[in-house]
């Protein structure tokens, strides 16, 4: 069955995603993600009843270390390509009223 | 002599016998580089100055025994999804288009203390989402066997500079395929290695249970080398594997006597071209006549592959690339009103349409109503088909197909249909999927001048099947160079 987007559920990814489109650039999100959908509930054919999702293809444990500090201060290589700094710190748009 | 025309094994073993400096190496290349690549366009970095310097270090360290390894003081192109620290690291994206590392990827780091320079940065899709090259925000990278057509994807810009013979060797990153696919539209050798055998620490994450850095070379040869010089266990990364064998050179072996090698039947069935089908099943017959045992067998749910992969990597990928917000490093937009804003407009100017598709269908497979139904179901189906594999290498020491169902495409013609054009993934995609070990190499040339590739997948940790049988269906041909390549003959 052909999957239908709504304006709504474009608006609502948009808002996941934290992207802002166009009018145009909508027309053609909800035209895409529609195709794709059709093509993907090819899945639906698939029984996968009882089966275990598989995240990792190999058993994935924690990796722990003693929390001691291994990297030394590399403050100003990594602000150096802040689009915005102040102060040895990222600048930001005022956040709080 | 051209320097160029060597193999990076074979460049090394002259810079050791002194018979050519570094030196000497890094000009030939920045001279071909120079010559070549405004027609090919695989460079969206070229690191002139620093290489020489890097050259002249290098060449005292050989010349002091304090490097005698068989890559030492040859130049390498790094895809621009590796961070460097100190080169521009773009993901051939606006979005990154200014962002300089402060720190180096582990693969990467792993080469230099085996001695290489780095030569430059290539082009790729962007984020290497795409199979052409062509999602580049930074240009478009052109296949040097016949420039009306696309070198493939994601890492188009490092197979084409090996094919041109702009550099020796070339790293790259595979997801779905973006090393296999275009080795084998560029005619060059490339290996996805086992999830987990590389590091992925500075690999600017696409799909993070996917991704895979491996090399890109003229052989087989120079593939193992590399392998064995960019893998190791690294606790910067959480999902790399202990391996108990990092020795893949060893398998340079021309002889597949008794090995098993099993051919899907439903790689071979509607969508693949009729030139591409009896190149690889020649490729097959030249095994078998070597003393391999070939069969048919049936590989299921492989029309599967490409819908799971396709929610997966977009799922991992909308997640990934949240952190792109123009606070950090890279792109700002310049008018904004409020921190939001500003995070919206950044992302909606610096990311390309093929990344926004992805990430816009990344969000709603994991949106609350939709997650159970298209996430989960995907990595469902993606267990059944590790099933599939698992039960196949019961059986079979490798497993044999075509990497891509066609030869390169003409330039231009794959974007207009995005679905089309993740089809074309079909071979590959479910070997990222199953974590399995799978190398891409020339078994052919079409009537029409492009590269055809052998793809030769192996089980988990099983490199070593998959590298000697490549290498000794290379033994039974002449490696193809594209006229390109032979422009300083």
């Amino acid at each position: 069955m052909a999957n239908i987007i709504s304006d709504e559920t474009i608006e609502y990814v948009g808002i996941l995603a934290k992207l802002e489109l166009s009018d145009s650039e909508k027309e053609q999100a909800k035209k895409d993600m529609g195709n794709m959908l059709d093509y993907i509930d090819k899945l639906n054919e698939l029984d996968t009843t009882g089966v275990e999702p598989m995240s990792q293809v190999f058993p994935v444990n924690n990796v722990f270390r003693e929390d001691v500090v291994t990297n030394t201060d590399m403050r100003d290589a990594i602000i150096k390509n802040a689009p915005a700094k102040k102060n040895g710190s990222f600048m930001v748009p005022k956040t709080v009223e | 002599m051209n320097i160029m025309s060597l193999t990076a094994v074979e460049l090394g073993k002259k810079i050791k016998q002194k018979e050519i400096s570094v030196e000497e190496a890094v000009i030939a290349a920045l001279d071909s580089i120079e010559a070549k690549d405004e027609a090919v366009g695989s460079f969206v970095t070229v690191c002139r100055d620093k290489a020489m310097e890097d050259a002249r270090e290098i060449q005292g360290k050989i010349d002091r025994g304090e490097l005698d390894g068989p890559l030492a003081g040859v130049p390498v192109a790094i895809k621009d999804n590796m961070c460097t620290e100190g080169i521009l690291t773009t993901c051939s994206s606006k979005i990154l288009s200014n962002f300089n590392p402060a720190y180096t990827a582990e693969a990467v780091l792993n080469l230099q203390k085996a001695g290489a320079v780095i030569i430059g940065k290539t082009n790729m899709d962007e984020f290497a989402m795409g199979s052409t090259t062509e999602t580049s925000a930074i240009k478009i990278t052109k296949n040097p066997w016949n420039q009306e057509h696309v070198p493939g994807g994601s890492s188009g810009g490092s197979c084409a500079a090996v094919a041109a013979e702009e550099c020796h060797y070339a790293l790259g990153s595979d997801t779905g395929g973006s090393i296999r696919q275009p080795s084998s539209f560029c005619g060059v050798t490339g290996i996805k290695p086992t999830y987990g055998t590389v590091s992925r620490y500075g690999l600017i994450a696409y799909g993070s249970s996917l991704d895979q850095i491996g090399p890109v070379a003229k052989d087989v040869t120079d593939c193992a080398t590399i392998l064995e010089a960019i893998s190791s266990y690294d606790a910067k990364d959480s999902t790399s594997v202990k391996r108990e064998n990092y020795d893949f050179t060893s398998a340079l072996v021309d002889d597949v006597k008794g090995l098993k090698i099993g051919i899907p039947k439903a790689y071979f069935e509607d969508g693949l071209d009729s030139e591409v089908k009896a190149a690889v099943l020649n490729a097959a017959k030249v095994l078998e006549k070597k003393g391999a045992i070939v069969e048919e067998f049936d590989l299921g749910l492989v029309n599967f592959a490409i819908p799971a992969y396709y929610v997966i990597a977009s799922a991992e990928a909308s997640s990934n690339l949240a952190r792109f917000d123009g606070v950090k490093y890279g792109y700002r937009t310049s008018e904004y009103e409020g921190l939001h804003n500003m995070y919206k407009k950044s992302r909606s100017e610096g990311f390309g349409p093929e990344v926004k598709r992805r990430i816009m269908l990344g969000s709603f497979v994991l949106s609350s109503g939709y997650y159970d139904a298209y996430y989960l179901k995907a990595l469902k189906t993606k267990a059944l088909i590790k099933k599939e594999f698992d039960k196949a290498f019961e059986k079979y020491d490798v497993i044999l197909g075509p990497a891509a169902p066609t030869t390169a495409p003409k330039l231009g013609e794959s974007l207009k249909d995005p679905i089309k054009m993740y089809l074309g993934d079909i071979y590959t995609v479910s070997v990222n999927l199953a974590g399995l070990p799978g190398i891409s190499l020339p078994c052919g040339v079409s009537s029409q001048g492009l590269p055809i590739g052998l793809q030769l997948i192996g089980d988990c940790f099983k490199e070593n099947n998959i590298i000697r049988a490549a290498y000794s269906f290379e033994k039974s041909m002449t490696y193809n160079r594209c006229d390109m390549a032979k422009q300083f003959d």
